[in-house]
Order: structure tokens, then sequence, then C-alpha cells
């Protein structure tokens, strides 16, 4: 038994173990790993209806500057996305560059909706690099942009292709938001902020909730029979099956949002521009490409391949690569992974083998998604 | 018949001079739902502890143990179906392998039901 007495818990811990979770030790936090249903279940009840996810170990924080452009500016020279052009109340996904062009973490920023509130932007990061994040980001911000951690907000993850409706009996403003949106919300009377997006490949939100509120809201939504609590096991599968990163795994300090294939999180103009760290590099792999690319892998038969298991080209014993992430896709049926390999070897349909206890498995580099992703995008 | 558990949550049924293996329904409640089982290739000659074969959940892959010296003689075809069977049926139809027992006396240092019981409690 690992020991959990220096293990921090979340504002949920309590109904974690009134639901009967199994807590394991993950990013300092006491987390569920899944819950009486099992992993496999979770998954798919998340996929046909909605799951409730506690991610409060992750860390959610502000930059506050005087105006938009100052703390978009700001956060710019960290970063190689567009802040200064995210329009009020929409939310973006980017990542925290080191000065190799290495991805210190991957993190989602939302621009608060009201006029107000002109100058904040919220972060969301992960909990095991946030407080290095937080070190990163404090050093780097000009004397009139200020870091405000929070530590006392849950933040909770409803999933599935019942979320909004559920959502919307709570909170109905919901209703009207699109997916990378982020806004103020009334939920049953407590004062929430909501974005509309995830880490499942499903519609749904995140919710930051003042700590005290936390179990309420999460009742709230448990209560309804189209919801059911999720660990972190089938919130694994679920991201693997929609072709999401987990930081630390796929993409990590050594590898940039080009051999990352993350380029998406990067616009036009700081791609032309490169003003951001690692800047050159990145601009030059963009022109000339990486030696490795991430790339999704789909395995014949059912032996799935795990972190670790090495790559190589059928007929010959050169290892090319490693799977960065793989397992089993409860959606899919299938064995499903990813991992880095030389460019040359990324088309998709590239056969390729990978070894798993001394074998080697047969398999293709393939489209991601795996599982067809199904946010919910606001008619125009 | 006689039925012996050992500390790697297996448990053998020894009929004559073949045992047939599964893992207990304790490790199929720790694995989560098992989506992939391999199986040893019949006639190979295994000792004691070597890894024979590998039951993987959504999350992780575990091995499995021989728990005594021997010949495998069959594998269970219905795991390579339907794995899920091994937390259906863990200690019953959910069989891994049958090994020919190579030295029956090593029966002698695995537990009794009771004991297995006893051991779980500790964990």
């Amino acid at each position: 038994m690992a020991d959990t007495a220096d293990l921090l818990r979340t504002p949920l811990f309590d109904l974690h173990t009134e639901l009967g979770a199994k807590l394991v030790p993950f990013a300092g936090y006491e987390m569920p790993v899944q819950y009486p249903l099992g992993v496999l279940k979770e998954h798919l009840f998340t996929r046909e209806s909605a799951g409730l996810f506690d991610v409060s170990h992750m860390g959610q924080a502000w930059l506050v500057g005087p105006d938009h452009a100052t703390t978009a500016a700001a956060l710019e020279a960290l970063v190689p996305s567009n802040m200064k052009e995210l329009k009020p109340g929409k939310q973006r996904y980017t990542v925290l560059l080191n000065d190799n062009g290495g991805i210190i973490d991957d993190l989602m920023v939302s621009r608060p909706l009201a006029a107000e509130d002109d100058g904040r932007l919220m972060i969301v990061v992960n909990a095991a690099c946030k407080d290095n994040d937080y070190k990163v980001i404090a050093a780097a911000l000009p004397e009139n942009v200020k870091l405000e951690i929070v530590e006392d907000r849950a933040l909770i993850a409803l999933q599935g292709p019942k979320a909004a409706e559920v959502m919307a009996l709570h909170a109905p403003e919901a209703a009207q938001m699109g997916f990378m949106e982020a806004r103020p919300l009334e939920f049953d009377g407590i004062s929430v902020i909501a974005s509309r997006s995830g880490y499942t490949g499903e519609d749904g939100y995140e919710i930051s909730v003042p700590a005290g509120a936390a179990e309420a809201v999460a009742k709230a939504l448990l209560a309804d029979e189209r919801v059911k609590p999720i660990g972190l096991g089938a919130r694994d599968s679920l991201r693997l099956e929609a072709g999401l990163c987990l930081y630390g795994h796929d993409i990590d300090e050594n590898t940039t949002p080009v051999e990352g294939n993350i380029t998406f999180c990067m616009q036009k103009r700081r791609k032309e521009a490169g003003d951001f760290p690692g800047g050159d590099r990145v601009l030059k792999q963009l022109a000339e490409g990486t030696e490795n690319l991430r790339v999704g892998l789909l395995l014949d038969g059912r032996a799935p391949a795990r972190e670790g298991a090495e790559i190589r080209v059928p007929g010959t014993e050169e290892i090319v690569g490693r799977v960065t992430s793989g397992g089993f896709g409860p959606t899919l049926g299938a064995p499903l992974a990813m991992g880095y390999v030389p460019s040359r070897l990324a088309a998709i349909g590239t056969e390729l083998e990978i070894l798993v206890r001394g074998r080697a498995l047969k398999a293709k580099v393939a489209e991601m998604p795996f599982v067809a992703q199904r946010y919910y995008r606001k008619p125009k | 018949m006689s039925t012996y558990f050992t500390k790697d949550h297996e448990w053998l049924k020894v009929e004559g001079d073949v045992a047939t293996v599964g893992i207990t329904d304790f490790a199929q409640n720790q694995l989560g739902d098992v989506v992939y089982v391999e199986l040893p290739e019949n006639g190979k000659s295994v000792s004691q502890d070597d890894e024979v074969a590998v039951v993987e959940s959504v999350k992780a892959a575990s091995e499995v143990y021989a728990p005594v010296d021997g010949e495998i003689v069959e594998g269970n075809e219905l795991l390579v179906d339907e794995p899920a069977k091994v937390n259906e049926e863990a200690e019953g139809a959910a069989w891994f392998f049958k090994i020919k027992l190579g030295n029956a006396s090593q029966l002698e240092g695995l537990m009794s039901e009771a004991d297995y019981k006893a051991f779980v409690e500790t964990l």
C-alpha cells in the first residue's frame, strides 16, 4: 500500500469515498482511478450518456493585467498561440515553451466575458506541472501583470452526449455556449465559471466551483440518472481514443509542438513571427519538417501495446520509435496507441511493428482521433 | 481433487498429475475489466515462478506465473475470444491453462483456501 499521508485531497474527496472509489496517488493527490462500475463501463457510459470527473487537482490561476492587450502580450511571450485576438468568452488550447521550443506544459486559456474583467485571463494547467508552471510564468511576467493562483476552487468536468441537457437543468444559459467558450453561470444559484470543453472528445463542460460548493454541484449532477462518476482510468482511455496528448508522456520538454503534431495550437501570426521561446527552432521545423513525429497507431489483434513499447520497420531489427501512450480502446473495441516515429514513416497507413513481450505485433499509422470527436459547434 | 493458492493470486485445482490454473476472484477484482489474455503454448516446459501468461485490463498488463514446474498441456481458448470471462468466472470457467506437474512436492509449499483468505486479509 502506498503511503497516503503526504497526499493532497480535493474538495470532493469525501464524495469519492462515499461513492466507493478506488483511490490512488496521482500527481501528489489522492484521486479516484475508478468507481465500482469499473474503467470499461465508465468509459462506455461517458460516450453514451454523461460522466462526471473530479479534475480539481489541476491548477487554476488568473493572469491579471491592466487591459487585455497587456495581459495577452505577457502570455504570448511564453506560448506560440494568438492571445491578443482571443475574444471575450472564448477559450484556447496552448503550450508553455522552453527556450528550445520544448513543451513545459499544455494548458487552457479563457478570456472572461464581462467587460469589467478586461485584462484577466484564466488558465488551467496540469496538476503534476503546476508548481513549475507558476514559477516559469511568474518569472516572465512584466511588472503590471500578476499571477493569481486559485487555491479555493474545485474543477468538475461533465462530459458526454447528454452533458448539455443535464447541465441546462441547473444552468440554463450553459446551453447557449459553443465549443471552446467560457463564461460565468449560476448553477442552482451557485456562481461558477464554465467552459464548453474537456478531455474526452465528447461535448461537455469543465466547471470551476468554489471549494465549499463543489460537493453540492457534483451531487446535483449525480442525482440525474444520466450522469455517473468516472475515474482517472476511463479519463485516460477516453482521451487516448480522442487523440489528445497526455503531458509527460505524449509531449514533454524534449518535444516541440511540431514534433508533437499539435501545430493547430499555433495561429498564423505567431507561426510567421516566431516570437516565442524556441521560436527559431520551431520555425525551422515548420519549414523543413522534423526528424520525428507523434502519430496514432492501430494494432492488429487484441493485444495492447503500452507506453515504452519499441516500434520497428517490418523486416528489420532497427528500433525507430517508441509508444508514448497505449492501451485498449473500449469504444474502438481494439488496442490503440500513440508514439513517435521518423517523419518518413509518419504517413497514414504506413506499416510498422510494435514489440510487446518479445513478439512483433503488426501496426499501422492511423488517423487521429481514433473515435470521432463530438464537440458542440454553435450554428452560425 | 485438491485446490491450492499462491501469493501471486493464482489458484490450482489438481486432478491426478494435472493442475488447472487460473487467477483468483480477488486478483480479477484488483485488475478490473480484462480486455486481453495471452496464453502459453501447449507443450511448453516451465519452471515455478516463470511468467507464462499475461492478463491485461484497460489500464495495465499483469503477468501470470507458473505456480509449479511442469509442462503446459492446454490453454483456455475461451479467454482469447472472451477475455471479460475472467471478471465473471475467475475461479471457474475462466481458468488460464492446465499444467502437467513436474514436481508434485511443490504443492506442499502452496496455500490452502483458508490460508489464502487470511493472506488476502493482510493486503
